[in-house]
């Protein structure tokens, strides 16, 4: 095939794409929109707690307890109950978010004692963020019973705390685990999605027809249809570094050619994968629902940006190995929040390596010539 | 102009006496059904050639078959002596098709439609004006526009160019009237008997009995079998009954009872007619007329008409079906 068919047929490819306004939409605004929503609206830090306590105010120890609570800033006590028992009633009502109970005589038992106890009461209808705030207000407690102990021993105790010190996100921003994920997601999305949904319009259309009794090797419009995605996926690769790094602020630790080459097997894995839903599915809507069901959910659950997989049961584990993204998202947090180089990132880098081949063969191998 | 007939000339004079198509016990299934039945056809080169058959007779897969775009289950076949399977990129090469449905991109305009199609067959709209000039001029005040938001006679002008475009020796053309108005469909016929006269070979089908007489030679198709060949003038001479229009006031009493009488073959509804198939040896105008007005359709009016293309088709098809009972 010469140069100027193919260039014709990318240039019309091109075009299919800026003239339809939805494709535009998922292709260009999509992204953008997801890395915000990702970054801002869905994250697992803990801020802006509300805590209902119990106890007793004119003990002096629980008034300063309280007011520890409520001078820190990710906490705001929001009211005082009576019984630990109203604390139900406040989270059925979506009033507070977590409550603390004070023991009866709490300051009197610190001083005889030196135990003194408290009760924290979670909202467990979401466990996750109850978790974090519990283990949040606990840290807080015991900051103040270790301040009270040495107030009143008059120097130090004998205890040991241990000192967590999160490396590579040292203030837990969720953003440092959601980009990496959104980064696989999208560009698996646009290039398989997209490229399968092409196919398969010029397959309902008959279009591809008329391609195909042209003089135009099948691999020649291939190629020319997943031109553009290619294209499009370096675009929003790059419009996600730069806002995930001037926006969300997450580090660029490592080599970023290592990063834009990563993202070029990984790119060549999706498109692969587009064409092999285009050769099975007979309409769009069929292209649609393989790449949603069969691989968005797939990559949200498996490719660990929702849920670790190392908590999955061994034969989800195993199903999540034959997941691209994974394995992408594995070498993005590598490089780039660790700063790891080729060295370490080099055996999921042959893994993903291996799939592109594999899927690319298996792809253009199974892309007929004449129709069904 | 004149490049352009100097080559039609040369074009065949190479394929004078050679047969542009020839297939040969073509059969094709899908799962179970059969689509097509040992279909055989020769088309000689330069010639407009109709395959006539209602929806559902076969007529798309043949012509996918024969543009080398599905491969049969059984048989051979040759387009300008080139194999429909084993030489399959030398066809695509030479042949123009147009599909059933307009397959154009619809967001693409006019003109870039015409391009990309004439750029993919390795050659420009520019060097080959001349073959698609008359048509193209009709929709060349409307280069710009999409083609999705063409009417369906600009539309069809449109595909046309776009298979015609890198001047092929053999033309498909798949159900290319189907779904425009009569005007256009004139029009069509007209501008396929200029294309013939450039030296294309056409392969026409079309489910519209009334374009047969346009074609020089035909084949009738139904089920997946062929039922008849030939001039429209031979399949009408073929035609073995006499043959009445009647008309009355109450059509559908009057089939059943049509139907039902003696020497009277086949009765079918014509528009606002019946043609009636009766065995000149059993039967005539007159008997039938007075038989009417015996069972109360006195006010029939009754006259002696010739067959055309549709009679024959409906007589070969019943006969076809009566064989294949007689077979089984």
């Amino acid at each position: 095939m010469r140069m100027k068919e193919f260039a014709a047929s990318v240039v019309k490819e091109f075009r299919h794409i800026f003239r339809d306004r939805r494709t535009v939409l998922i292709a260009m605004v999509m992204p953008v929109v997801q890395i915000i929503l990702f970054g801002f609206a869905v994250s697992t830090e803990v801020n802006d707690v509300r805590v209902a306590f119990c106890g007793d105010l004119s003990d002096p120890a629980v008034r300063q307890a309280v007011d520890r609570i409520d001078h820190n800033k990710y906490l705001r006590i929001v009211s005082r109950l009576s019984r630990p028992e109203e604390a139900e009633g406040l989270f059925r009502r979506n009033l507070a978010d977590v409550a603390i109970c004070f023991d009866r005589e709490y300051g009197s038992r610190i001083v005889s004692s030196g135990h003194a106890g408290a009760r924290i009461i979670g909202d467990g209808s979401d466990p996750n963020t109850a978790q974090m705030i519990a283990s949040y207000l606990k840290g807080v407690i015991q900051a103040e019973q270790a301040d009270v102990a040495v107030e009143l021993a008059g120097e130090m105790t004998p205890s040991m705390t241990p000192v967590v010190q999160l490396m590579y996100n040292p203030a837990m921003k969720s953003s440092y685990n959601f980009v990496p994920g959104v980064m696989g997601l999208i560009l698996m999305l646009i290039c398989s999605m997209m490229t399968s949904v092409s196919i398969v319009r010029e397959k309902e259309t008959g279009t591809l027809e008329l391609l195909l009794v042209s003089p135009v090797k099948p691999l020649w419009i291939i190629v020319s249809k997943m031109i553009p995605y290619l294209v499009l996926s370096a675009v929003n690769f790059a419009s996600i570094l730069l806002l995930s790094h001037y926006v969300m602020e997450v580090p660029v630790n490592g080599s970023i050619l290592l990063l834009c080459a990563a993202a070029f097997i990984f790119v060549a894995t999706s498109l692969a994968l587009g064409l092999l839903i285009s050769v099975i599915s007979p309409n769009q809507r069929t292209a649609l629902l393989i790449c949603g069901m069969g691989l968005t959910m797939p990559t949200m659950i498996f490719s660990g940006i929702i849920f670790p997989c190392e908590s999955m049961p061994a034969v989800l584990q195993w199903f999540s190995d034959i997941i691209p993204a994974k394995w992408f998202i594995i070498i993005v947090k590598k490089v780039m929040i660790q700063g790891d180089g080729l060295a370490s990132a080099a055996e999921e880098l042959v893994i993903l390596t291996v799939m592109a081949v594999i899927l690319l063969a298996v792809s253009i191998r199974s892309f007929r010539t004449r129709l069904q | 102009m004149s490049s352009f007939s100097l080559n039609a000339t040369v074009r065949n004079q190479f394929v004078t006496g050679m047969k542009a198509i020839e297939i040969k016990g073509i059969s094709k299934s899908y799962g179970k059904v059969k689509a097509l039945d040992s279909i055989s056809l020769d088309v000689a080169s330069g010639e407009i050639f109709g395959l006539i058959g209602p929806d559902g007779a076969g007529k798309t897969t043949l012509f996918r078959i024969m543009t080398t775009l599905m491969l049969p289950d059984e048989g051979s076949g040759t387009v300008c002596g080139l194999d429909i399977v084993k030489d399959y990129s030398a066809i695509r090469r030479i042949i123009g098709y147009m599909p059933g449905r307009f397959s154009l991109y619809q967001d693409l305009s006019v003109k870039e439609n015409l391009d990309y199609f004439a750029t993919l067959f390795g050659t420009t709209v520019d060097a080959n004006y001349g073959t698609i000039k008359e048509i193209y001029s009709q929709i060349e005040p409307f280069a710009d526009r999409r083609a999705g938001k063409l009417s369906g006679g600009m539309k069809q002008k449109l595909a046309l160019c776009c298979a015609l475009v890198h001047r092929p020796s053999v033309l498909f053309l798949d159900e290319p009237t189907t779904g425009v108005d009569a005007v256009s469909r004139t029009d069509f016929w007209n501008m396929l008997s200029r294309i013939k006269a450039s030296g294309v070979t056409i392969f026409v089908s079309t489910p519209y009995m009334d374009e047969a007489a346009r074609c020089d030679r035909l084949a009738l198709i139904r089920d997946g079998g062929i039922i008849g060949t030939g001039t429209p003038d031979e399949i009408v001479s073929e035609f073995p009954f006499g043959l009445l229009a009647v008309r009355g006031e109450r059509m559908y009493p009057l089939l059943k009872e049509l139907r039902r009488m003696k020497g009277v073959v086949s009765c079918f509804s014509f528009g606002d007619l019946h043609h009636l198939a009766y065995d000149p040896t059993v039967t005539d105008r007159e008997r039938i007329l007075a038989g009417l007005s015996d069972i109360g359709f006195g006010d029939c009016s009754v006259r002696d008409i010739s067959p055309c293309i549709e009679d024959c088709f409906m007589w070969l098809s019943s006969r076809s079906a009566a064989d294949r009972t007689a077979e089984a």
